[in-house]
């Protein structure tokens, strides 16, 4: 019987901490499936953040570190440097990189430095039990914004896809979802593709995925699948903010 | 011997300088030496000076608290340090820049208006190397060697061809 | 013997630094310790090594930290503002049994502080600085020679043991030029099996981390942290002794102090006031030994500081506080001279 579906070679077999209904799954995945793809496990060092995603080192079967607090790009830059010849990438939340770590995030992205980014937009600290992210929408009720996002008090949500798209430094940024099989497509082809310029050598590449927590949005995954759609989706819009070989 | 050696003026006038020629002096003839720069955000034109030692024993503390010459380009540098050299020491003072004389009378006085003479020589920005010469004609113990090699080391691989201004600042200072 | 050259205790740092396998540097500007970023920016791209000018302090650790753990030979360097910045990512190194170099050009502070030389950063670098239990190995230069030798050293030194090492300098030392010979020596190498260089497909994935959520497991990675570093205060603790012979008053100096204490040393003499110098080289591990030997002969300790009074809180743990220890101290940038020295020291003995 031919095997139709299996667990990608670059997770290990340890089970995901996740919450049900959570995304990180699904991006874990497909980001083991870009390394797979491209036969570069053997190569490949992450950088786990400070935030959900910080037992990433567990889950991923290449070298893997991990960072403090929205330190992931610093880290990533090191080592990169130190051997230009590994693939080099961050996996990181919007509290770890929009907020604590914004200084690393766009140094890092104007200096063009060849590694990937895989950002985790969630709208929502989530370890922590559901505070206000820098990303959270007007109006959002959070443990910190429990009236609602405040934008006279607590700003607007920064979209980082369109910020990092006015510097020359990167090659690619694009915005991706994965609330149905059709953005998860999509979201695949992207994180391949941010993976590939960086064996290409072709510089800064980050994904930023559209991503669900049912659990501190107080809502069933569906409905929070449904409020990426209605919400999320319209404040930050999908596209692609840069792709310097198309011209973009 | 040992001589602790205070240059002190403007930022700008060459007083580091002047002091690395001193320290590379000492080291090019064998002995010890130490060179320690006041450094400040003022990158021109606030104080400077320039703490040197030369000495035919291991140097110990870099920092001079008393020195044997005291060389000021500017008077809020003699203000401040006149009372700091030891008895019997020497002051070299640029007189086209400091109206007035030494107080003191248990050290040694010596005049010079290196800026005027620097000037004269159409590099108005080397009366340190003129002061420079000076000492070396006042001070036996740091006088002879070889100039032209000791500047050799100093000024930088591309900017050789300032060694022929210098010398001849030092010169003037010799002659004076 | 090699040439010897003048050159800035700074400059003869990261040439030093080059001369022992390092690299890569990461850095961001403050004074006094410009020249080594400026030198690191000059030198690197002629060798193939790796300058970068980060965006912080922060992240210029988080920078060594990623190329630490990819194992190569690695630096960053700062001065009092900058390292406190650096405290997380030392932490971070320490706990997860990194090695690398940090430099710290100290200056006054606390805040803003100035930019003339201090040594009030020795409870910060000897006694952890940042969160958590740990300790770094913490050289202490007092020439440009050994702003060179030292360095050297640190590396070596962190490799052997998996530890940060730092050397803690002062505006002074940095700043200075003095006559050096930088040795001609092949880099020692440390075999590295824990970096993160790629599994190449032929070992288990290798993981840097300090996370450990299970207190027992903790608990024993600090357990066997401190096991290696009574390993280091048993062997690595380095100390100069000078006129101690028949000493009978102990000057304690580092760095800066200890060249104008060695002055005071041969004044005190001339004077009749038999003075020794012991200079700490090491400031972590502490020469306790050196200090409790000296304890049993002498009649009073001096410690000399760039600061409020830190290291005299190790001279007095060291002896037991068996015999007076007093404080000759300068701080806010200022340095004491020797006749506040002598001073103080002929006051310790005016009860003879």
């Amino acid at each position: 019987m031919a095997i139709v579906f299996e667990r990608p070679k670059s997770l290990t077999q340890a089970e995901f901490h996740y919450c049900p209904g959570c995304t990180h799954g699904i991006i874990h995945r497909l980001v083991a499936e870009a390394i797979d793809t491209l036969g570069i496990e053997g190569r490949t060092v992450g950088v786990a953040p400070v935030g959900c995603a910080v037992f990433a080192y567990n889950y991923f079967n290449c070298d893997m570190i991990e960072a403090a607090h929205g330190r992931a790009p610093a880290v990533a830059t090191g080592l990169k440097r130190a051997n230009p010849e590994s693939i080099v990438f961050t996996y990181q939340g919007d509290g770890d990189l929009a907020s604590i770590g914004t200084a690393e995030t766009v140094h890092s992205a104007t200096r063009g430095e060849n590694i990937t980014i895989i950002f985790v937009n969630n709208a929502i600290y989530g370890m922590t039990g559901g505070q206000m992210a820098p990303t959270s929408l007007p109006g959002q009720v959070t443990q910190t914004s429990p009236y609602g996002r405040d934008t006279k008090t607590a700003g607007w949500p920064v979209r980082i896809s369109e910020l990092l798209a006015t510097l020359e430094g990167p090659e690619y940024i694009e915005r991706v979802a994965v609330n149905n099989v059709k953005n998860v497509n999509n979201a695949k082809r992207a994180i391949e593709k941010a993976f590939r310029n960086q064996v290409e050598g072709k510089g800064f590449s980050l994904v930023e995925v559209i991503s669900s927590c049912p659990t501190n949005w107080g809502m069933t995954p569906k409905q929070a699948l449904q409020w990426v759609d209605e919400k999320m989706i319209p404040y930050y819009p999908l596209g692609v903010y840069r792709d310097k070989s198309k011209g973009v | 011997m040992t001589k602790n050696i205070l240059i002190a003026g403007f930022g700008g006038q060459g007083i580091l300088f002047a002091g690395k020629f001193l320290a590379y002096k000492g080291l090019l003839e064998g002995r010890q030496v130490s060179w320690l720069p006041s450094y400040g955000p003022e990158m021109r034109g606030g104080t400077a000076n320039c703490n040197i030692i030369v000495s035919d024993e291991p140097v110990g503390s870099p920092i001079v608290f008393e020195p044997d010459i005291l060389i000021v380009m500017n008077r809020p540098s003699l203000d401040k340090y006149e009372s700091e050299v030891v008895p019997g020491g020497l002051i070299m003072v640029d007189s086209a820049m400091v109206d007035r004389e030494v107080e003191r009378k248990d050290v040694s006085a010596v005049y010079i208006p290196a800026t005027t003479l620097a000037a004269e020589l159409g590099t108005p920005g080397l009366a340190n190397m003129v002061l420079v010469g000076k000492l070396l004609k006042e001070c036996p113990e740091l006088a002879g060697g070889d100039i032209e090699a000791v500047l050799s080391k100093v000024i930088s691989a591309r900017h050789q061809d300032l060694s022929a201004s210098n010398l001849n600042a030092i010169k003037k200072g010799m002659g004076y | 013997m090699a040439e010897k050259y003048l050159m800035k205790g700074n400059e003869a740092l990261a040439e030093a630094a080059i001369r022992a396998g390092c690299r890569i540097y990461f850095g961001y500007p403050i004074t006094p310790q410009t020249e080594l970023a400026a030198y690191m920016a000059k030198r690197m791209p002629k060798i193939g090594g790796v300058f970068v000018q980060a965006e912080s302090e922060i992240a210029a650790i988080n920078m060594v930290y990623g190329a630490a753990a990819a194992g190569k030979r690695v630096m960053t360097s700062s001065s009092s503002p900058g390292i406190s910045l650096k405290q997380e990512g030392i932490s971070y190194l320490a706990g997860s049994d990194l090695p690398a170099l940090i430099v710290n050009v100290q200056r006054g502070g606390p805040g803003l502080g100035g930019i003339q030389p201090s040594q009030s950063d020795y409870f910060q670098a000897t006694k952890g600085g940042g969160h958590g239990d740990y300790h770094r190995i913490v050289l202490t230069p007092a020439s440009v020679q050994e702003m060179a030798d030292l360095t050297g050293l640190a590396f070596d030194l962190a490799d052997k043991y998996r530890v940060p090492s730092m050397i803690l300098a002062d505006g002074t030392i940095g700043q200075m030029m003095e006559p050096v010979e930088i040795r001609e020596e092949e880099p020692h190498v440390f075999e590295k099996p824990w970096a993160l260089t790629g599994t190449q497909m032929k070992r288990p994935h290798n993981v840097v981390n300090s996370l450990y959520l299970d207190p027992e497991e903790l608990e024993q990675t600090n357990i066997d942290r401190f096991a290696r570093y009574a390993q280091i205060e048993a062997s690595e603790a380095r100390w100069e002794e000078y006129m101690m012979e028949d000493a009978e008053y102990c000057l304690v100096a580092f760095g800066i102090a200890s060249r104008v204490a060695k002055n005071a040393v041969v004044s005190l003499r001339a004077k009749g006031i038999k003075a020794g110098l012991i200079r700490p080289i090491t400031v972590w591990p502490f020469p306790k030994e050196a200090l409790a030997k000296a304890a049993d002969r002498v009649k009073g300790f001096l410690s000399v500081e760039l600061s409020m009074g830190q290291m005299i809180e190790d001279v007095k743990l060291a002896t037991g506080c068996r015999k007076p220890v007093a404080l000759c101290s300068r701080a806010g940038g200022l340095i004491p001279g020797p006749d506040q020295i002598i001073a103080a020291a002929e006051e310790l003995a005016g009860g003879r």
